[in-house]
């Protein structure tokens, strides 16, 4: 693989294109765990517990802090990915 | 030893690690002062990034604030840590690929010209110094608690010190000083965090106490969050827990105030400036994690606290003869942040949702740094929050001074006025710039304009509405072109400052019913930004596309190699 690099055009477009789909996907996550359960359906999910926690006030308080980490985490990882796949690490 | 001696000693322990890493830490070149020469690691950079980000306001002033808000709180501790995806996922990796020294030299760039670099740099200096200004304020405020100096011999130290590495380290002495500065200040939360958790709930992890149960005292058994509902209702104030009830806010200004905080924190330039310092876009991804997993310690922290901040304060006073009111209560009543006023004259403190009633006033900022002492933390934990509070204040002023000095030498003086000169006159400019720019942000913090607390929201408000759009844009799309992003940036700036200009001084009693779709001025730069984009993509549609080396710069930046 390494002796090809050189003469190896990239494939700037289809990179971009996944790139696009991975964003895409993670901030819809974002959006529906911060906006979506922490605010929006905040008092419908407060009726559930979680422990001593009312659910939709874990998720406005907790929970998605934590999963803003994730989301990060998930895009950091497969970004890695990406780039040894398409060539432009 | 006492407070006060524990205090001299780990507030001048920390100051000395300072001063000695800026001494290591000198730089000779301007990539070192504004990049810090590009080789700080991803970690080291995600915890200078979190020193960076969290200030006065996020250690001594949010979990106090929380405490008063209950849920309402989550617009801080949503708004404040989701633009970090933000970040991460479209901006960071792109701004580091394309290089250079500021934020405001891509949109000059991208956008072919000095018009949307100027606008830039002016917004950068307008945006750092209203933060600035609250960061030294807080340094004044925790010298005069626990050291017992004029909170303007506060200011003027604090002062001395930041002076000392921003102009001799630059970049380099910053992010190393906020290495060292996450430490100290992350220590100092979760320390006593963790002991009040233990405490109260009998655990001593926080992010758990906070939803287990009582200890001890008549709500023994009973979980933590219900005992503070019950509490409230019985005072007559609006639930802890309770989302849209009368009293808080409205859904619709919780999600505005939310997203402005998430997209300004993803436009502030001092956070942006960050993602430069790292070697490549690999390690500028990573390092955007890193910072976020930093600020979540404090971050889902700061509730748990606030909450038993909120149930110590209610049950150490409510109720309670003033003859008999704790030691704290005493100590901080000599600062004038907290005051009993008795209306009934029965010698009772009585704290009540009813104003006409409430007899208790409690200054929302001292709740973190009391709370140790609430507690009855032993001496060196009050002290070790001293320290952190003053690690948070001035780390914040440090990475806000150096952006206001490479906006005044490199955008404006380098670009602008004397494109001529040489590196190491450049070089003393900076200094100079950033040694002028900490003298204003001292006398801010000696004589606070009266506005200082509300342009926050202005500098939110600002970064969401100028900085994400034009960024964004420019990054994702290859037809915006230079007028439609100026236009965009104008007019999300002139609309957002008008917006809080009129309900802040203008006619600042007005209410919800008179805000454009009850969103408050705290919100507006969701609109604002809303806006931006809107403008720049319709101007861009009418007016010529951007030269072709432009649309190749943006190419380039989306790929993480050269070539």
């Amino acid at each position: 693989m390494e002796g090809h690099e050189e003469v190896q055009e990239v494939d700037a477009r289809g990179y971009w294109r996944a790139n696009l789909r991975i964003m895409a996907v993670l901030l819809t996550l974002w959006f529906f765990v911060s906006f979506g359960l922490g605010i929006l359906w905040v008092e419908p999910l407060n009726r559930f517990k979680l422990g001593g926690f009312p659910l939709g006030f874990w998720f406005a308080q907790q929970g998605s802090i934590y999963a803003f980490v994730v989301l990060i985490a998930i895009y950091v990882v497969w970004m890695d990915r990406l780039d040894r796949r398409y060539g432009v690490d | 030893m006492d407070v006060q001696a524990w205090t001299y000693l780990l507030v001048g322990l920390t100051f000395s690690l300072y001063i000695g890493i800026a001494i290591w830490s000198r730089v000779r070149s301007t990539e070192g002062f504004y990049v810090a020469g590009r080789g700080v690691p991803a970690l080291a950079n995600g915890m200078a990034t979190g020193a960076d980000w969290m200030s006065a306001a996020s250690f001594i002033s949010m979990a106090g604030l929380i405490s008063f808000m209950g849920y309402t709180g989550t617009i801080y501790l949503m708004g404040w840590t989701g633009g970090y995806v933000l970040l991460a996922l479209l901006l960071a990796p792109y701004l580091r690929k394309y290089g250079k020294y500021t934020t405001s030299e891509f949109l000059g760039d991208r956008y072919y010209g000095q018009s949307a670099r100027l606008v830039g740099a002016l917004c950068t200096i307008f945006i750092s110094f209203t933060y600035v200004a609250g960061q030294m304020r807080g340094v004044g405020v925790v010298f005069s608690r626990f050291l017992e100096v004029d909170v303007n011999t506060g200011v003027v130290i604090g002062m001395a010190i930041v002076l000392a590495y921003a102009t001799l380290g630059g970049m380099r002495g910053i992010t190393y000083t906020q290495v060292a500065q996450y430490c100290v200040l992350i220590l100092a939360y979760l320390i006593p965090a963790a002991a009040i958790s233990w405490k109260i709930t009998g655990n001593p992890i926080p992010q758990l106490g906070f939803g287990g149960t009582v200890e001890e005292g008549a709500n023994a058994g009973r979980f933590l969050l219900e005992t503070l509902d019950a509490l409230h209702r019985e005072l007559g104030l609006p639930e802890y827990t309770g989302a849209w009830v009368p009293g808080k806010k409205s859904m619709v200004d919780v999600l505005a105030i939310t997203g402005a905080l998430m997209v300004g924190t993803a436009g502030l330039p001092h956070v942006l400036i960050r993602f430069y310092t790292v070697p490549n876009a690999r390690a500028a991804r990573w390092s955007a994690l890193w910072a976020l997993v930093f600020i979540a310690l404090l971050y889902t922290s700061a509730p748990a606290v606030a909450a038993f901040a909120r149930v110590n304060m209610i049950q150490d006073l409510n109720g309670v003869a003033y003859e008999q009111a704790p030691p704290w209560f005493r100590s901080w009543e000599a600062t004038g942040l907290i005051a009993f006023d008795d209306k009934d004259g029965d010698g009772r403190i009585r704290y009540s949702g009813d104003p006409e009633a409430n007899e208790l006033h409690v200054d929302r900022d001292i709740m973190v740094l009391a709370n140790p002492e609430i507690a009855r933390l032993p001496a060196w934990i009050v002290a070790l929050v001293a320290a952190g509070g003053l690690a948070a204040a001035l780390s914040t002023a440090a990475g806000l001074l150096l952006v206001i000095s490479s906006a005044i030498s490199h955008d404006i003086g380098k670009s602008w006025l004397a494109p001529d000169m040489s590196e190491r006159r450049e070089l003393t400019l900076a200094r100079r710039a950033a040694g002028v720019a900490v003298i204003i942000a001292g006398l801010f913090g000696i004589y606070p304009p009266g506005f200082v607390a509300q342009v926050v929201a202005f500098a939110f408000g600002l970064a969401a509405s100028s900085f994400f759009p034009a960024l964004v844009l420019g990054i994702f799309t290859r037809s915006t072109t230079r007028e439609g992003a100026v236009a965009g940036m104008l007019t999300g700036i002139g609309f957002t400052a008008s917006y809080i200009y009129w309900f802040k001084y203008v006619d600042p009693t007005a209410g919800p019913e008179s805000w454009l779709f009850g969103i408050s001025p705290e919100g507006i730069g969701t609109i604002g930004m809303l806006l931006n984009f809107a403008v720049a993509l319709t101007v861009s549609r009418f007016t010529a596309p951007p030269p072709d080396e432009v649309q190749r710069l943006v190419e380039e930046i989306r790929l993480p190699r050269a070539g």
